[in-house]
């Protein structure tokens, strides 16, 4: 098994005409992906990438049957289209666009939390289950099936983590890019809880980043509900105070959300903490060896 | 982004949120002809840095002049503008080598009563925005925050809907504000929150927030961000910037799409993406060494928007060696060999340079440095690359 998406779910991409959504709409179909529409409003009735490109999400849902969404569409308008899914019923939307005002998703947050789907991103990489279906931007190639379920803030550092387990044998079963806004649909906690539930995952990996403080509270949710070995490791243990480092969401302020404190939290949940970005792979390794 | 004081209270004062009158001047006359406009017996001069800690800062060079002044004649208003314009400011925030004032804000005086803190931020927790008021006005609130957290009251908003009276009021009891203030503190209030929303901010603080002796509330000091992300919809936010205020280099990578900024190390990185950035910079001083800098060329970099990230890297005089740290996603590793082979040949490279290539066209990415005469230390993973660059910057320093 694995989580959220698996070789029978059925992909359309909002933004498929653009040279973002064109050229990753490709990657996922080499990797295997069932793409089945494209959906670019005002363009209805062409084709692109091979794929019936449709004005609205709604119609691409209708013809094609698609249950899940990608998201190139422009910040502007990058609520709207998620908001577009959601209303058309797709069940993993996943948002790639980075630049989203964080006034937008606070509207959209709300929205997609009352409801059963699943948003991933915004600000994101995507996810992947490894040698079935890639909905995003990672280069397919380092992924291997196995059994270690990844969960990052983070997007290039992710392709680090997973080219680790990949080169140690270990493996991946699905892997999810949450994203580096302040605010983005799915939490560590909400994948912390899939992966727990998910028989082939055996042990799960959280990268995570200075600021906020979704580290801590994913760290208090292992301690009561996560049974498998978890590794972790955080970036920015140097990042100084008061500066964003690139993500919105990645700034220290007042004295909160730093390294330590995350990495005292995590270690007090137990978790195997890998002090280099290039222990992450082994950091797993010890941590189920530890169990 | 962020603007000066002055011109938040300019937007407070067009959206109805209740400030004092001022004027802003850029000479010592300037001054003291707004003081004799403002009619007062006291004023206040305002040194206009975007740093906080104003109040407490000193000019460099005159320990006596502190950031901000009150005044009780127009030559006193001269004589303090003279003191602070064109000089450097050192406060809590800017760092010991301060940051120049080019305009002092001469603003009227009032009966204080008492003093209050107001901010509202984005309360990720919850995903919403939240209001937090405190008694402990003035002082450092993060203090407060840290210590006496119980002093700190917050309600969170609909950004949709704004903040509802009730919620005002609660904050009133709690704050231990009746009277007429808590009528002046519900429009106070939930204007402020309308800005907020409206004009995509970030961070909105008053501190202090005063409350007159007649009962009134108003905005003593304003400080404004706001979500850079939003500010396509914003023009006229965007004329308020102040380039003077910020990092030269920094505002050039902005403008080339680039996130760059500067710290005090030797060591140059070049990486795409946030978190691989921080991990690379983290990962030089496991090894021993200093970031010169945090540069995340993002996702979608082109050739050249690399070559001015080299540009801007060089530039640094503290750089004596430099890592690309790369692992292809969006970004081809193809782009940035050519990028570099580009930079090369136009921008020149005068220290060593250890490149570090992984993901998507690694392979064609890694034959257009071979095959290019660019003289390069090639690194195999993360260890690899940071052993390798604090070598070459520690037998160069």
């Amino acid at each position: 098994m694995s989580i959220l998406i698996n070789r029978d779910t059925k992909v359309l991409c909002q933004g498929i005409t653009g040279k973002a959504g064109a050229f990753h709409t490709r990657g996922c179909l080499e990797y295997g992906t069932q793409m089945v529409a494209g959906v670019t409003p005002g363009k209805g009735g062409q084709t692109a990438e091979g794929l019936p490109v449709f004005d609205t999400v709604m119609e691409a849902v209708d013809q094609t049957g698609a249950d899940a969404s990608m998201i190139f569409v422009p910040p502007p308008f990058t609520a709207d289209a998620i908001l577009e899914s959601l209303d058309a019923g797709i069940k993993v939307i996943v948002a790639i666009t980075e630049g989203v005002p964080v006034i937008d998703m606070v509207r959209v947050y709300e929205k997609v939390r009352a409801s059963d789907a699943v948003l991933i991103g915004p600000n994101c990489p995507g996810l992947i289950t490894a040698e079935e279906c890639k909905i995003g931007i990672m280069p397919g190639y380092i992924h291997q099936r196995g059994k270690v379920g990844v969960m990052s803030r983070s997007g290039t550092l992710t392709y680090e983590a997973v080219w680790q387990t990949s080169s140690l044998g270990l493996g991946q079963t699905t892997c999810v890019g949450l994203g580096g806004d302040p605010i983005v649909g799915t939490s560590f906690i909400d994948v912390l809880g899939r992966f727990q539930d998910d028989d082939e995952t055996e042990a799960i990996l959280m990268i995570g980043e200075i600021g906020g403080s979704a580290e801590e509270e994913a760290a208090a949710f292992v301690k009561e509900h996560v049974t498998k070995p978890v590794a972790a490791f955080i970036a920015g243990r140097t990042a100084p105070p008061g500066k964003r480092m690139g993500h919105a969401g990645a700034i220290i302020s007042g004295g909160k959300g730093t390294a330590e404190e995350k990495i005292a939290a995590l270690r007090d949940a137990g978790i195997e903490v890998a002090d280099s970005p290039a222990d992450m792979g082994e950091a797993v390794q010890r941590a189920i060896a530890a169990q | 982004m962020k603007i000066h004081e002055f011109q938040a209270k300019d937007i407070f004062r067009r959206e109805g949120v209740s400030v004092l009158e001022g004027i802003v001047a850029t000479s010592a006359d300037e001054a003291s002809a707004a003081y004799e406009q403002l009619g007062g017996e006291i004023a206040v001069v305002k040194a206009q840095i975007h740093a906080g800690g104003r109040g407490k800062g000193t000019v460099i060079g005159n320990d006596q002049q502190h950031g901000v002044e009150l005044v009780r004649s127009a030559e006193d208003a001269k004589r303090v503008a003279g003191n602070l314009l064109g000089q450097k400011l050192v406060t809590i925030q800017t760092g010991p080598e301060g940051q120049t004032v080019n305009q002092v804000f001469v603003e009227a005086g009032c009966a204080i009563a008492r003093e209050l803190y107001l901010g509202i931020v984005l309360d990720r927790a919850t995903a919403q925005p939240a209001l937090m008021m405190s008694n402990e006005g003035g002082v450092e609130i993060e203090k407060v925050a840290a210590e006496t957290p119980e002093k700190i009251f917050k309600e969170h908003f609909d950004p949709a809907v704004g903040i509802d009276s009730y919620q005002v009021r609660k904050l009133c009891k709690k704050l231990g504000l009746s009277g007429p203030t808590v009528r002046s503190a519900d429009k106070f209030i939930k204007k402020l929150c309308e800005v907020y929303v409206k004009y995509d901010c970030s961070l909105a603080e008053i501190n202090p927030l005063v409350i007159t002796e007649s009962g009134e509330m108003v905005a003593l000091d304003a400080k404004i961000n706001f979500d850079d992300n939003a500010m396509f919809r914003h023009a006229d936010v965007l004329e308020m910037r102040d380039l003077s205020e910020e990092d030269e280099f920094e505002v050039r990578a902005g403008e080339a799409g680039l996130s760059y900024v500067k710290l005090d190390g030797t060591i140059g990185c070049l990486v795409n993406g946030a978190g691989l950035a921080m991990s690379t910079m983290d990962i030089i001083k496991l090894h021993g060494g200093e970031p010169a800098n945090f540069l995340d060329v993002g996702g979608g970099a082109d050739t050249e928007q690399v070559t001015e990230a080299f540009r801007i890297l060089l530039g640094d005089p503290n750089v004596n060696a430099v890592l690309v740290n790369i692992f292809g996603g969006i970004m081809q590793c193809t782009t940035i060999a050519n990028a570099l082979v580009e930079a090369y040949k136009t921008v020149g490279f005068n220290v060593p340079l250890v490149v570090r290539l992984e993901g998507t066209e690694v392979e064609e990415g890694r034959k257009i440095i071979a095959e290019s005469d660019v003289d390069i230390i090639t690194a195999d993973g993360l260890t690899d690359a940071a052993k390798k660059v604090v070598a070459a910057s520690t037998s160069v320093a």
